[in-house]
Parts: structure tokens; C-alpha cells; sequence
């Protein structure tokens, strides 16, 4: 009996593991473009962005690899302008994995939002 | 003309230019060919990808208050329009000025006067002394900012600033212009436009002033504008008795 409630536990979560696990549904609108490849990108753009937004703020490095700016105007979504929301790329998978973002308590998520370009041409 | 002559030729102007544009960078104006004169847009040429900002620059801004007009705001508006100040406050008490007009009078004699009023980009910044994080901080070129992502919003530089230069973000907002990232609970003051300065235009106050009243530029240049001009000119510091070595000076006050 105890045996057959073991394996019975053991199908269950193999089954539950393997097979029922959503995944994030995460739209790429322009694939194959990024500065580095997806795994290296799933893994380490944290760290790019953290160290870039240091030498950038505290050094006036500008025009570096990495840019948050970039990612925002290459990812925001076609149909909202934003890489936040239900299908936006940042929130999508950050809301799967439980991390949270707060980049856009200060930065514009939106692409193409006006530039205010000074006042004079 | 065959083609060696015309490599020569060329080779020939661009010694020409090069020397023309040495003999002319001093001036602000480059000769690019005998009467023919590139006025520069702004004091420096932009920085390269991936250079920091040097500490041999200084970016100050000389303000001529005799040319101040008493009822004109178009530096307050080029501000807030650049740096998206735009959004509604609920309370009106809490909303940001990076930049301010003040109307001064003289009780003694009746002279009236109008400047306006921002971070003074010091060079010894009593906001960078007692901010607890290391977020208040000068740049090598000597603008000061708030580094945002370490800003914890407490506050204390906002008493330190003998300018009362700073503002509180009190608000969630969403109308920020990508290039001047700002956000509810930190500290923000004027940055100098550094998003345009490092692309070598100058600040929006600047570049909308109807009277030509604001002049930026580096003091450590002795050929730029500002420092000619402060060498040859009487300017002042305000509260020059704290000894913060301020980016900017005034004249007329």
C-alpha cells in the first residue's frame, strides 16, 4: 500500500514538473537583433545594466553596449508602445519569476515617447 | 585634373583647415575656409562613446541679471519642458523646480531686480557632504546630481542646500522623458541638462533665454566665452562667504 501511495506521489509531481509548469509568454517583437545571444541575455542583462547605469550616471560614459533606453525602444510592445503590461517584456517574465522592477518608477517604459529636444531646433 | 594632384590639393586644405581651426577654436568660431566662419553650437564638442567626463572641463553658466526681464519665465518653461516637469501635482506646494525666478527689491534705495535661481554646481557641494548614501554626488566635470538608484529620499541635502536648489519627488510619475529618468522619493535639482551637455548642445534655460542673459560654457577653458568674460567682468558668487566655489556666477546683483 505504502508503495503503491509512493508511486502514485511520485507520477503525480513528475507529471506536475515535467509537463504542467507554465511558462512565461513573452513576445519578442524584434528577434534575433540583441547585443548579445537570448541565453547570455536571460542571464546576465541585470548585471549589464547595473554596471552601465554606474559608469554612465557617476562617470558620463555615454553611449555604451548595454542601455536601458535600448532595450525599451527595441522591446516595448507594437500594440501597447510599453515593456510593461499583461504581454510587455519586462513585466511578463519578471511578474513569472517574482522579481520585482523598479527601473520604472523613474525611467519612461514607453518607446517613443516624446524626446523634448530643448526649444530651439 | 588628374588624381595625384587632386590628393595633394586635398591633403593641402585639410592642413589649411586643421591650422585655420586651431588658429579659430579660441574664439568659439572655427574658420572651416578663408571667410567662411562655423559658429560652435555650444562651449565643447560632445564626448565620445564610451569617454568620461574629464575633470580638465568645469561647466559653470554666467547669469546677467541686468538683462533679466521681471516678468519673463522662458528658462522656467525650457526647463520643465526638457526635463519633463510637466505633470500635474496634487499639492502645488510639493511640485519641483529645478530652476526658479526670484524678484529681489532693495527696501533702501527701490532697485529691482529679477535672476533666476538654480543649483549653484558647487565645487566643494554641502548636498555631496552629508548625503548618508554616496547619492549626491559631483561628476569629474563638476555637475552635481542625484544618483537615483541609491538615493534612499531622506532628504538631508535638501537642508544643507544654502540655494534651496533641491526638490522632493512626492508623486508616482509617468510622464518622464527618457533621457532625464526621475521618480517618487528621490531628490532632484537642476542637472545642467547633462543629457544635452554631453551631447554638446547647451541647457534648455540657456538656449530659450529671449536675452541672451545666460551664458554656459567650461571655466577651466581660459578661451571659452564665460571664462574670457568672468576674467574681464565683475560677477559675483551668491553667499560667496560659505566658500563653495560655485558653477555659477551672476552679474548685476
Amino acid at each position: 500500500m505504502k508503495a503503491a501511495a509512493l508511486a502514485l506521489f511520485l507520477a503525480l509531481t513528475s507529471a506536475c514538473a515535467f509537463a504542467g509548469a507554465p511558462k512565461p509568454a513573452i513576445k519578442i517583437e524584434n528577434p534575433g537583433q540583441c547585443i548579445a545571444p537570448a541565453e547570455e541575455m536571460r542571464k546576465n542583462h541585470m548585471e549589464m545594466l547595473h554596471h552601465q547605469r554606474d559608469r554612465t550616471m557617476r562617470q558620463g560614459i555615454r553611449g555604451e553596449k548595454a542601455s536601458l533606453n535600448e532595450c525599451i525602444n527595441c522591446h516595448a510592445s507594437k500594440t501597447t508602445g510599453s515593456v510593461l503590461g499583461k504581454e510587455g517584456f519586462c513585466q511578463e517574465c519578471h511578474s513569472y519569476a517574482a522579481v520585482k522592477l523598479d527601473c520604472w518608477d523613474c525611467h519612461q517604459p514607453k518607446a517613443g515617447h516624446a524626446k523634448a529636444a530643448g526649444v530651439k531646433p | 585634373m588628374n588624381e595625384p594632384q587632386d590628393k595633394s590639393r586635398r591633403a593641402l586644405m585639410g592642413k589649411a583647415v586643421t591650422a585655420a581651426a586651431v588658429a579659430g577654436a579660441g574664439m568659439g568660431v572655427a574658420a572651416i575656409a578663408p571667410g567662411l566662419h562655423l559658429i560652435e553650437v555650444a562651449g565643447a564638442a560632445p564626448r565620445t562613446a564610451g569617454e568620461a567626463a574629464s575633470n580638465t572641463v568645469r561647466w559653470g553658466m554666467l547669469i546677467d541679471s541686468t538683462k533679466c526681464a521681471k516678468d519673463c519665465n522662458a528658462c522656467v518653461t525650457a526647463c520643465n519642458t526638457e526635463n519633463g516637469l510637466v505633470e500635474p501635482i496634487k499639492d502645488a506646494r510639493q511640485g519641483s523646480q529645478w530652476i526658479r525666478k526670484i524678484d529681489l527689491k532693495d527696501p533702501k534705495n527701490g532697485r529691482e531686480h529679477s535672476l533666476p535661481m538654480m543649483c549653484q554646481h558647487c565645487a566643494n557641494p554641502p548636498c555631496v557632504d552629508v548625503c548618508p548614501t554616496g547619492a549626491s554626488m559631483k561628476r569629474a566635470d563638476g555637475i552635481v546630481l542625484v544618483d537615483r538608484h541609491i538615493c534612499i529620499g531622506c532628504r538631508y541635502c535638501m537642508m544643507a542646500c544654502p540655494y534651496k536648489a533641491r526638490s522632493f519627488v512626492h508623486q508616482p510619475l509617468t510622464t518622464q522623458n527618457p533621457e532625464v529618468p526621475r521618480g517618487i522619493g528621490c531628490v532632484e535639482s537642476c542637472t545642467f541638462c547633462v543629457q544635452r551637455v554631453d551631447k554638446g548642445l547647451k541647457p534648455a534655460c540657456v538656449e530659450a533665454c529671449p536675452e541672451g542673459a545666460m551664458t554656459f560654457g567650461d571655466l577651466n577653458d581660459p578661451n571659452s566665452a564665460i571664462a574670457q568674460r568672468i576674467a574681464r567682468e565683475a560677477t559675483t558668487q551668491v553667499r560667496a562667504d560659505l566658500k563653495l566655489n560655485l558653477g555659477v556666477r551672476y552679474q548685476g546683483i
